[in-house]
């Protein structure tokens, strides 16, 4: 059967309601002034570490970070 | 498959009707009377053990609809950052939904309506405050209670109208030079995002 709903464009497109979500609110972000947009950019930092595990044994990590150098 | 739709439409509506005085209850529904064989077998099986609770008995109930509609609309707006107001009893908010402005008063219909990134505001009295809401969803209850959430959203004055131009500029030379259909529907965002931010500050 198909679907009578009529979908959005980024859906149509692939892409995930959640993945729209943060890609509007970046771009908002992206659009403060000054002291505003330092602390919206510093509170969306992520800093994680993957690894994938072989064997029962951890892999090499991944790392993943917004501060460079870490 | 669609041959068989209306015998199987009209099959399910005859059993339901027949059946609708066994038809079970759905488990949403919190019990409204203890079934009081099952806790007798169940005392004579285990006499010194309270019978089993369901998850439904540790929720709280629904909070019941008012009869009369109340005066002020109780306004929940969250962030994932931060809860911008909370029980706040207001006189109207208007939300942007992707299907237009929508002005909610106490007693609005139950709607869960998706936002696109577009002005808030919060009336109350003379008071008028403006967010601009990058996305989100705002459940409208029976009982006059708003629910919105928002990823992003941010007083008006917060935005840097220069860089909301060069953002939208950016965005339709990227959308003409896009290639695969990810690419447009990036730049599909970014001009309606930025054309949405541009209406805010100048409207």
């Amino acid at each position: 059967m198909a679907s009578s709903a009529a979908v959005p464009f980024w859906r149509a497109a692939g892409m995930t309601y959640i993945t729209y979500s943060n890609i509007c609110a970046n771009l908002v972000r992206n659009c403060l002034k000054e002291p505003f947009k330092a602390e919206a950019l510093s509170r969306e930092k992520v800093h994680f570490s993957i690894s994938k595990w072989a064997d029962g044994k951890p892999e090499k990590p991944i790392l993943r970070s917004d501060t460079p150098g870490v | 498959m669609l041959r068989q739709a209306s015998r199987l439409i009209s099959r399910s509506a005859t059993a339901a009707s027949s059946k609708s005085v066994t038809a079970r209850a759905f488990s949403t529904e919190l019990p409204s009377t203890i079934d009081s064989t099952f806790v007798e077998s169940w005392k004579k099986v285990a006499p010194n053990m309270d019978p089993p609770q369901t998850p439904s008995s540790f929720m709280k109930p629904r909070p019941s609809t008012a009869s009369s509609i109340p005066t002020k609309l109780t306004v929940n707006f969250v962030l994932p950052y931060a809860s911008e107001l909370s029980w706040k009893e207001v006189d109207m908010v208007i939300i942007p939904a992707t299907t237009g402005q929508m002005g909610v008063l106490p007693g609005h219909v139950p709607t869960i309506a998706e936002l696109k990134p577009g002005i808030m505001s919060v009336h109350e009295g003379t008071d008028i405050k403006k967010y601009f809401v990058s996305s989100g969803f705002a459940f409208l209850h029976a009982n006059s209670v708003a629910d919105i959430i928002a990823v992003e959203a941010v007083p008006l004055e917060n935005i840097d109208a220069s860089q909301v131009q060069k953002g939208l500029a950016d965005f339709t030379q990227k959308l003409a030079s896009a290639s695969t259909d990810l690419e447009k529907a990036e730049a599909q965002i970014g001009v309606e995002v930025h054309s949405a931010m541009n209406a805010a500050l100048s409207g």
